[in-house]
């Protein structure tokens, strides 16, 4: 079988037709400042929580298409017990179908795994463990707030390395007290431990977390143009240890990209189980209720989890299709949106800036660090007919 | 018509926040024109922005019925505006009194505003009946503030009347104070009629209202008028009196006040301070003081979203309406697009005015530095007179430029002398007066450039004298060459007329670097580098880059964040409409307020 490259288009528009599930676990061991997910310290809750989402899941109407990717996210999914997560992978399985070649990920945080988790993990049904790992500096570690250490999240990387066929890494570029030296040693370690993948964010300073408290209260905020660069020493060291940028803020080796993420920029539908868990499915945007509390006591009363749904009207769906196809490498088809972006002043001032590039009809954001102006470009449109 | 023995006319002088509205109040009350349960809090304080505000713009005036010891009186209490650029208006209330009532807060003291209205009171020959007001404050010092104003007026401090205006306490010895020391108005109702109108509105059912005080002769109902300064000749279609309500009357004879409606709808056919006599019978001489509304200090006003320029018009049409100060003419900004170059009497004019624009009209504005008029003396002779620092002929067509002076009074705590001192003299004072109240206050009076305390001058008095020194200023009347020159801004290599100033120049290269370092902080980063200059002619005499925008773009884009990053991005969206586009540059609106604040620092 022929691997398509990451960036590929046709792995990108290929995502787009595919389906996939979102299950959410909200615990953490700490909650970390700079998170805004609906997120708990804490398991108390977990038994219930775990029968609340049986139920959910067991009660949503499957899709045509067995699903090709599930993803395990958080919070922390490895805050559960192996069994708990292998029980309801098999819910998950049974409810919806797998295609054979699906993609399980699960998100999990170094200070959670061992050689036995990592094995029962892959022996529940994980195919790809993406590790929280965010720093390899331990002075970063310690300001980012993380439970963990920098020899920890080597043991781990290395063990999840030793038993699955993909492993992903999640760093963190642009904390405060973070130099050049510091992430370049961070890049170059996860890609000497291995990994077929790598996410690399910037540190956001996201509204009512105790970080951006702490900002307001003049602590530093993370520096633009020092996150500019560590973006571009990550993407430079990615390239050069074999990995592709396939979006704004990911790298995969060939045949590791994330297919549940490529179905999201591909506007596909996904199933979402949990609190604060966000769906799209028969055209409609939908939520659960943020609060685990809340979330339990409706399902255990019979009552619907969504506290919210968006439903678009055409234009807007054909610039949601643009604007999320556009965190791609691979770009998007220009289509309605796209020609009238390029026809407007905005869109032609950042074709101008060399931002946004036209390749017959793809477009493709040739600079992703200012991506965000194409994208505000695209909203600014007047609403047009599609 | 009431005997003239009879009457009592009078104002209260009183400093922002000294209770002149309370005692009023408490006026009212006690002569039972309002009961106490229909009182409102300061009744006569009408506009909300007044309220908010505290203090008084338009001036209202009302008929009290009193009967003291000696006997019923008509009391007819004259508010007059509080502030600094009303000078004018305050002068006409006082014309229409014999007396004032100078309220001075028993824990602040006098104030440099009441002080200035307290001259102007006694240059008008009116009589003043000291009072100290809020004496049950744990922080009253009556005696203190006793002995400044007997320093200020005269007389002995035993005399100083102590009231709480709050409490009530000495309001009745107040009110019997003023039928026994205040003169009763002379003037015969044989003679020709002489009524001075002090005060003017609109009222939407009945056009323009005029508040009068009859001098002599005698005011009816359905006589043929005669407004002396503007000629107009309507009839009097309705006189009356005021008790807070509108009373009507079938006349009004000497000493009277009350009010007058013509049928006149423009608010500009009357003028505060014209004399109505009798079209059949005039009198031969107006009264005295009249004078024409100047505006003083000038300010471009653009509407944000340049769609609303229509509103923005019949919006500052409704405003004047009821304020003749304001004018306005349409200016177009190469910068800002259309708008209006509006005139005021003073800053807080200005202030007020744009205030209510943005809140009873709902209008987004840009408004430019405040700027004065100069006269420019041109080569080959004449004069323009300039209002925009935009207007300003080139350095080879003009001779001179010509820039109006006011006398600026301060009162400050005897401590902070020096440090004021200092202050006027950086922008260009030129010392008149210093006079010692007492031992711890000190009266100075300078004169001043008016373009220097049009920038926030205010605020760093405030700030230097840690709140304490007051201020109060009134315009000359000549105009005094200096040496000045206009500071231009390029921001990308492109001028913006909204941020030209005319400043001296010693000060322009202070002006143009601390401009431009205000402007690169405030102006967010764009997709190229944005360079922006400050010049005198072709000269560049400050600098400075915005530098090109490196990262723009949300980290995370997954499932969950489809929805939430799409409003987060409207969001944006909605804050780049409040910005102005000047060119390829988007500049946000505080840039152009930032002018304003340029010397703070």
């Amino acid at each position: 079988m022929k691997i398509d490259s990451p960036d590929s288009v046709a792995l990108a528009d290929s995502a787009a037709g595919q389906t996939a599930a979102y299950i959410h676990i909200p615990f953490c061991r700490k909650i970390c400042p700079y998170c805004d997910f609906a997120v708990v310290a804490g398991t108390d809750l977990a038994d219930r929580y775990v029968a609340a989402l049986l139920a959910e899941i067991e009660s949503a109407d499957p899709f045509a298409e067995p699903l090709t990717s599930v993803a395990f996210g958080g919070g922390t999914p490895t805050a559960l017990g192996t069994d708990a997560l292998g029980i309801l992978l098999e819910a998950v399985e049974s409810r919806f179908g797998f295609d054979p070649e699906v993609e399980v990920s699960l998100e999990a945080n170094p200070e959670d795994i061992s050689q036995a988790t990592a094995l029962a993990l892959q022996e529940a049904g994980f195919g790809r463990i993406s590790l929280g790992v965010q720093s390899f500096d331990d002075s970063v570690l310690a300001s980012l707030g993380r439970a963990h250490s920098a020899a920890q999240a080597i043991d781990a990387t290395r063990v999840v390395r030793s038993v699955f066929d993909s492993v992903s890494v999640d760093l963190m570029f642009g904390t405060p007290g973070e130099d050049l030296g510091s992430w370049r040693d961070s890049v170059t370690m996860a890609l000497e431990l291995g990994v077929d993948h790598l996410s690399t964010y910037s540190l956001t300073v996201e509204r009512g977390t105790p970080l951006s408290r702490a900002v307001a209260a003049g602590a530093p905020a993370p520096d633009p143009d020092l996150q500019a660069d560590q973006w571009l020493i990550a993407a430079e060291l990615a390239q050069g240890a074999g990995l592709v940028r396939y979006e704004t803020s990911n790298h995969a080796r060939p045949g590791h990209a994330a297919i549940y993420n490529l179905v999201t920029w591909g506007q596909g539908e996904y199933a979402a189980f949990g609190n604060g868990a966000h769906r799209h499915r028969d055209g409609l945007r939908s939520w659960n209720v943020r609060r685990l509390e809340r979330y339990i006591e409706r399902i255990e009363n019979g009552q619907s989890p969504v506290s919210g749904e968006e439903r678009l009207g055409p234009w807007e769906r054909e610039v949601e299709r643009v604007l999320l196809g556009l965190r791609r490498a691979a770009g998007v088809l220009a289509g309605v949106a796209g020609e009238r972006l390029l026809k407007s002043e905005r869109g032609s001032a950042v074709v101008d800036a060399g931002i946004l590039e036209v390749d017959d009809d793809r477009l493709r954001i040739a600079r992703p660090l200012l991506g965000d102006g194409v994208s505000r470009a695209l909203l600014a449109l007047t609403p047009g007919d599609c | 018509m009431t005997d003239t023995s009879r009457i009592r006319n009078f104002s209260i002088i009183a400093h922002i926040d000294h209770g002149k509205s309370t005692l009023a109040d408490r006026m009212l009350e006690r002569t039972g024109a309002l009961e106490e349960r229909e009182m409102r809090d300061q009744v006569l304080d009408t506009m909300d922005l007044e309220r908010e505000r505290g203090i008084t713009i338009k001036a209202q005036s009302v008929r009290l019925d009193y009967t003291g010891p000696s006997g019923n009186y008509v009391l007819n209490l004259i508010d007059t505006p509080g502030h600094v650029d009303f000078t004018y208006e305050v002068s006409r209330s006082l014309a229409a009194c014999e007396g004032a009532v100078l309220l001075v807060d028993a824990a602040q003291g006098v104030e440099a505003q009441t002080l200035a209205n307290a001259y102007l009171a006694i240059e008008s020959g009116l009589e003043i009946i000291p009072v100290i007001n809020k004496v049950d404050l744990p922080a009253a010092e009556p005696d203190r503030v006793a002995a400044e104003l007997v320093s200020i007026i005269g007389g002995d401090p035993a005399d100083v009347i102590r009231i709480s205006a709050k409490t009530g306490d000495g309001v009745d010895e107040l009110l019997a104070a003023i039928v026994e020391v205040l003169p009763a108005p002379e003037g015969a109702v044989d003679d020709q009629l002489r009524a001075l109108v002090f005060d003017s509105f609109y009222d939407t059912y009945r056009g323009v209202v005029c508040y009068v005080r009859v001098q002599s002769g005698r005011l009816a109902t359905g006589d043929g008028l005669r407004f002396m300064a503007t000629g107009e000749e309507p009839a009097a279609d309705e006189v009356g009196v005021l008790r807070p309500g509108a009373e009507p009357v079938a006349a009004l004879g000497p000493g009277e006040v009350g009010y007058l409606i013509t049928g006149i709808k423009e608010i500009d056919r009357i003028r505060v301070g014209d004399t109505v006599t009798r079209a059949a019978d005039p009198a031969t001489e107006p009264l005295p003081g009249y004078r024409e509304p100047k505006p003083m200090v000038f300010s471009g006003l653009f509407p944000t979203d340049g769609d609303d320029f229509e509103r923005l018009r019949e919006a500052l049409e409704k405003l004047r309406l009821n304020d003749t100060a304001l004018v306005f003419e349409p200016e177009t900004s190469r910068a800002l697009g259309f708008g209006f170059r509006c005139g005021f009497l003073g800053l807080l004019h200005m202030e007020i005015v744009r205030e209510r624009l943005e809140r009873e009209y709902d209008l987004e504005l840009v408004a430019t530095a405040p700027s004065v008029a100069y006269d420019v003396g041109l080569v080959g002779g004449g004069t323009l007179q300039i209002r925009s620092p935009q207007d300003l002929p080139e350095p080879t067509a003009r001779t001179e430029i010509r820039e109006p002076i006011v006398r600026v009074m301060i009162i400050t705590p005897a401590e902070f002398t020096g440090t004021v001192m200092e202050l006027l003299q950086e922008h260009r004072g030129v010392m008149g007066e210093m006079t010692y109240l007492s031992p711890e206050r000190v009266e100075l009076v300078y004169r001043v450039p008016l373009a220097e305390i049009v920038f926030g001058f205010f605020d760093r008095l405030k700030s230097r004298t840690r709140g304490y020194a007051s201020l109060d200023y009134e315009p000359e009347d000549d105009f005094i060459p200096a040496d000045l020159a206009r500071v231009d801004i390029l921001l990308n290599g492109v001028p913006v007329d909204a941020f030209s100033a005319i400043v001296h120049k010693t000060k322009g290269y202070d002006y143009g670097r601390k401009l431009v370092s205000k402007l690169r902080a405030i102006i967010p980063r764009q997709m190229f580098d944005v360079p922006i200059q400050a010049a005198i002619g072709s000269r560049v005499i400050a600098r400075e880059t915005v530098k090109a925008r490196r990262k723009d773009v949300i980290a995370k884009c997954y499932g969950g964040d489809v929805t939430r990053k799409r409003k987060l991005l409207e969001k944006q969206k909605e804050g780049k409409k409040r910005m102005k586009m000047l060119g390829q540059v988007e500049v946000p609106q505080e840039a152009f307020i930032s002018v304003l604040q340029i010397d703070e620092d």
